[in-house]
C-alpha cells in the first residue's frame, strides 16, 4: 500500500447496481463500485465471481441489463469507454506481427497517426523494455514478454484510467517484477487503475483500496487495514507445532477458536501474549512437547477466506 | 488386442465429438457423389442433357426438310429453327438465318449451329467425298462435345432417315467407279427405290413423322471415314487463339481457389476472437462495420492478387492472351474478388470455431465449385441444372471470364455478370454484418 501519492476525491468510474444475466446465470448481481482519480482499486474474487464481466461491462464489451455507469463524471457512452485503457486477461496481441507492428496496429485503432503514433510506439516499447526486440515476431516471445507487450498495447493511447484483468497471470517471478515496475510507473504518472488479480500480495502491494466480489456482488470494500479490522478485528493467529499429535481433550477445551490437525494446533487470539502462555501451560500439563511456535497478524487472505469461504484460486 | 481396441475406442469417441470430421467423412462424399450422379448419371433419361442446336435450312428442299425433321426427332438434340417466343409475343418468330445463327453462337446462346446450304437436296451425301453438298457447322469450341456430337448425329440421321438418298448416291458411285450398271440393273434399282420410298412414307405416317427413335446410337461417321455427309466445322471463337481453353481453366481454378482463400483468410476473425484481439479492437475506435469492411478490403486484395498471379503465369507459360484483355480481366477479377470475399466473411461470421469453419467451408466451396462450373464446364450439365446453377455466384464469375477471354465480348456486354456478382457481394456483406452482431457487446 502506498500512501505517499495524492488521490483525488473525484470519481472517474462510478458503477451503481450493475446487473447482468446470461440465461439463468447471474453474472453481475447489482455491483456498485467507484474509482477515484489517481487511485488503484484491487478487484479480488474467486473464479466465476464476476470480475471479468464487471471489467468488460466497464469497457463496453458487455452490455449490463440494469444499472448505471458513469465515466469521467458523465454517463458512459462509446466515446467515454474508448478513453479507457484495457489489458485483457488473454494475450490479445497479434502473434505473427512484430512488437512494433502490434503497437502500431493498436495505436492506429485508437486513432493515433503520424508523429503521435511513432511517439506512442517508442514510449510503449520503452515502458515494456522491448526496444531490443521491437522488430521480433511477438509469437516468439517468452510468456513474460508477451504479457508486457499486452500491457503496452492496452495503454498505447495513454489513457487516464486503465482496467487490468490479471496482468501477471502465468508469468515467472522475474517477469512479474518487471510488470510491477511498469505498473509502478503508471501509478507515478497518476493513472487510475482497476486491478483484477488472483495474487493477494499484488493487491496488498499496489492497491489503495480493495473490493471483494463474489457471486456477482461486491461483498466488501476498503483499504486492507479497514477490511482486516472490520471483519477480523485485532485477532492474531497462533500456530504451534507439537512433538506428537495434539490430545483430543485439549481440542475440546479450546473449542471453536482452535483447529487441530495431527500435531498442528492453530488458535485465533485477541490477546496473544496472554493466550500463548495459557496454551503452552496446557500442553506442558498434558505432557506434550512443543517444537515450533508462530504468531501471525491477520492478512487479506484471512479476510478473503472469512468472506467467501473459499481460497482465491478456487 | 485389447490395446488395439482401446485405441479404436478412443478414435471413435474423438470422431463422435468432431462434427467437422463427420461432415468431411460422410456428408461431403455423399454430396459429391450426388452432384456427379446428377450431372453424368442421367444422360440416358428423357429430356436431359440435350444439346441445343440452331438449324438454318437454306435449301428448303424435300430432302433438307426430311433431314431436319429427322434431326428434330433425335432425343439428344434440341433443334431450334427460330428464337423462343417472348411472353406475350403473338406473331411467329423469324426463322434463324446464317447470320443470326452465327451471332447466337458468338453470343454464347448455343454452342453449335447447322447451316444446310442451297443445293443440299440435289446431292445430300457422297460415298466418294466429292459430289455431296457440304453442310456447315458453326461451333463454339469452348464446348468441345457439342460439335462432335452434332457431327455424329448428322451422319447417323443421314443413314437412318434417308436410305433412299443413300442408295441413290451409292448407285451413282457404283455406276461411276465399277464401269457402269446394265439397263436391267438400273431398272431394278429404280423399282427398289420406289418401293423403299413407299415403305418410308408409310412408316413415317404411322410413327407420326418420327424418323428415328434410337436415341442411344452414336454418330456413325467413323464407319465412312470422312462421313456420308460432308461437314465443314467452322470454329467461330477459337480459330485465332493459340491456347483456346487456357483462359477457361485459369478462371475455373482461380475462382475455386479464391473461394478457399477467402474462407480461410476470413477465419482470421475467429483467430482474433480466440486470442482476444477482436475484443480489444472492438473496444477501440474501430466498429464492427469498419472491421468487416477492413477485412473485406484485405480479402479482395488477396483474391485479386491471386487472380493476377494465375493469369500472368498463364500468359507467360501457356500463352494465354491476357494483355489484350486487361480491362475485361480486371473488371471480372475485381467483381469476383468482391463476391468471393463477402462469401468468406459470411462463413467466418456464421461459424464459431476454426475447426467448424474448415469443415463447412470445404464442404460448401467444393459443392459450389462443382455445380458452378469450376471443376467441369457447365455445358456438361443437364439444361435444368445449368439454369439453377446460376444461383451459385461463381457460375456468373466463370461466365464473365469466358465472355472476356473466349467470346471477346465488349465490356458493355459484361453487365449481367458484373451486376450479379456485385449483387451477391452486397447481399453476402449484409448477411455477414448481421451474423457479426454476436461479437458486438453482449
Amino acid at each position: 500500500m502506498v500512501g505517499s501519492r495524492s488521490v483525488s476525491t473525484q470519481w472517474v468510474v462510478e458503477a451503481v447496481g450493475l446487473r447482468k444475466l446470461y440465461g439463468s446465470l447471474v453474472a453481475l448481481d447489482g455491483v456498485s463500485l467507484q474509482l477515484r482519480e489517481g487511485e488503484i482499486l484491487g478487484l479480488l474474487g474467486p473464479n466465476g465471481a464476476g470480475k471479468t464481466t464487471l471489467v468488460r461491462s466497464l469497457v463496453g464489451r458487455v452490455k449490463p441489463d440494469a444499472g448505471e455507469l458513469k465515466l469521467f463524471g458523465v454517463e458512459a457512452g462509446e466515446r467515454e469507454q474508448q478513453r479507457l485503457g484495457w489489458v485483457p486477461q488473454e494475450l490479445a496481441i497479434y502473434p505473427k506481427l512484430t512488437a512494433r507492428d502490434n503497437l502500431s496496429a493498436f495505436g492506429r485503432y485508437q486513432g493515433l497517426q503520424g508523429a503521435a503514433l511513432e511517439a506512442a510506439i517508442a514510449r510503449g516499447l520503452q515502458w515494456a523494455s522491448l526496444q531490443d526486440r521491437a522488430g521480433d515476431i511477438a509469437g516468439t516471445f517468452s510468456g513474460g514478454m508477451k504479457r508486457r507487450l499486452n500491457l503496452a498495447a492496452g495503454v498505447i493511447h495513454q489513457p487516464r484510467v486503465v482496467l487490468m484483468d490479471e496482468p501477471t497471470v502465468g508469468v515467472d517471478p522475474q517477469s512479474r517484477d518487471h510488470i510491477f515496475t511498469m505498473i509502478e510507473a503508471l501509478r507515478t504518472e497518476g493513472v487510475s487503475i482497476i486491478y483484477t488479480t488472483h495474487y493477494l500480495e499484488e493487491a496488498e502491494r499496489f492497491c489503495d483500496r480493495i473490493a471483494v466480489i463474489d457471486h456477482g456482488k461486491v461483498i466488501a470494500e476498503g483499504t486492507k487495514d479497514e477490511l482486516v479490522r472490520r471483519y477480523l478485528g485485532a485477532m492474531t493467529r497462533i500456530t504451534i507445532t507439537c512433538g506428537e499429535d495434539v490430545p483430543a481433550q485439549i481440542a475440546e477445551r479450546l473449542g471453536a477458536s482452535a483447529s487441530v490437525s495431527g500435531n498442528l494446533l492453530q488458535v485465533t487470539a485477541v490477546d496473544p501474549a496472554h493466550d500463548v502462555g495459557n496454551l503452552l501451560t496446557m500442553l506442558r500439563d498434558a505432557g506434550v512437547g512443543v517444537r515450533d511456535l508462530a504468531l501471525k497478524a491477520p492478512s487479506l487472505e484471512d479476510v478473503f477466506l472469512h468472506l467467501t469461504g473459499r481460497g482465491l484460486r478456487e | 488386442m485389447r490395446y488395439i481396441l482401446a485405441i479404436l475406442r478412443t478414435a471413435l469417441l474423438n470422431l463422435k465429438h468432431d462434427k467437422g470430421a463427420m461432415i468431411m467423412s460422410f456428408i461431403l462424399p455423399v454430396a459429391f457423389f450426388s452432384i456427379f450422379a446428377l450431372i453424368f448419371g442421367r444422360s440416358d433419361r428423357e429430356g436431359t442433357a440435350k444439346i441445343p442446336v440452331i438449324a438454318v435450312d437454306e435449301d428448303r428442299s424435300e430432302s433438307s426438310q426430311r433431314f431436319l425433321k429427322a434431326l428434330q426427332a433425335e432425343t439428344s438434340l434440341d433443334v431450334r429453327l427460330a428464337p423462343e417466343k417472348a411472353d406475350g409475343e403473338k406473331s411467329a418468330p423469324t426463322l434463324y438465318r446464317a447470320a443470326t445463327a452465327e451471332e447466337a453462337v458468338r453470343g454464347g446462346k448455343v454452342s453449335v449451329a447447322l447451316i444446310i446450304p442451297q443445293g443440299f437436296g440435289a446431292a445430300p451425301m457422297s460415298f466418294t467425298g466429292g459430289s455431296g453438298k457440304r453442310l456447315t457447322v458453326l461451333a463454339d469450341k469452348s464446348d468441345p462435345i457439342a460439335p462432335q456430337m452434332l457431327n455424329g448425329m448428322l451422319q447417323k440421321t443421314m443413314m437412318t432417315a434417308m436410305p433412299e438418298d443413300m442408295i441413290q448416291s451409292g448407285g451413282a458411285a457404283m455406276d461411276k467407279f465399277a464401269g457402269g450398271l446394265t439397263p436391267q440393273q438400273k431398272t431394278m434399282m429404280s423399282q427398289g427405290l420406289a418401293a423403299l420410298h413407299a415403305r418410308q412414307n408409310a412408316a413415317s405416317n404411322a410413327a407420326g413423322g418420327s424418323a428415328s427413335t434410337d436415341s442411344s446410337a452414336n454418330g456413325s461417321g467413323g464407319a465412312f471415314a470422312g462421313g456420308l455427309v460432308q461437314v465443314d466445322t467452322k470454329d467461330l471463337l477459337g480459330e485465332k487463339k493459340t491456347s483456346p481453353m487456357i483462359a477457361f481453366y485459369a478462371a475455373g481454378v482461380g475462382v475455386m481457389f479464391m473461394l478457399f482463400t477467402a474462407s480461410g483468410a476470413g477465419g482470421t476473425l475467429l483467430d482474433e476472437q480466440d486470442s482476444g484481439t477482436l475484443d480489444r479492437v472492438l473496444s477501440s475506435k474501430v466498429t464492427m462495420t469498419t472491421l468487416l469492411l477492413g477485412k473485406l478490403t484485405y480479402l479482395v486484395m488477396l483474391g485479386l492478387t491471386q487472380m493476377i498471379v494465375m493469369f500472368v503465369w498463364g500468359a507467360l507459360v501457356f500463352h494465354l492472351d491476357l494483355w489484350t484483355h486487361l480491362p475485361g480481366f480486371f473488371i471480372m477479377a475485381i467483381c469476383t474478388a468482391l463476391a468471393t470475399s463477402s462469401y468468406g466473411l459470411i462463413l467466418a461470421t456464421a461459424c464459431h470455431t476454426r475447426a467448424q469453419l474448415a469443415s463447412f467451408s470445404t464442404l460448401i466451396t467444393l459443392i459450389i465449385s462443382a455445380v458452378g462450373g469450376s471443376m467441369f464446364p457447365r455445358f456438361l450439365m443437364p439444361a435444368e441444372m445449368q439454369k439453377w446453377s446460376l444461383v451459385f455466384f461463381n457460375s456468373w464469375a466463370l461466365d464473365g471470364f469466358r465472355n472476356v477471354f473466349w467470346r471477346e465480348l465488349p465490356l458493355s456486354q459484361l453487365w449481367p455478370q458484373v451486376g450479379a456478382l456485385l449483387g451477391f457481394a452486397l447481399l453476402f456483406l449484409v448477411i455477414a454484418r448481421q451474423l457479426a452482431r454476436r461479437w458486438e457487446s453482449a
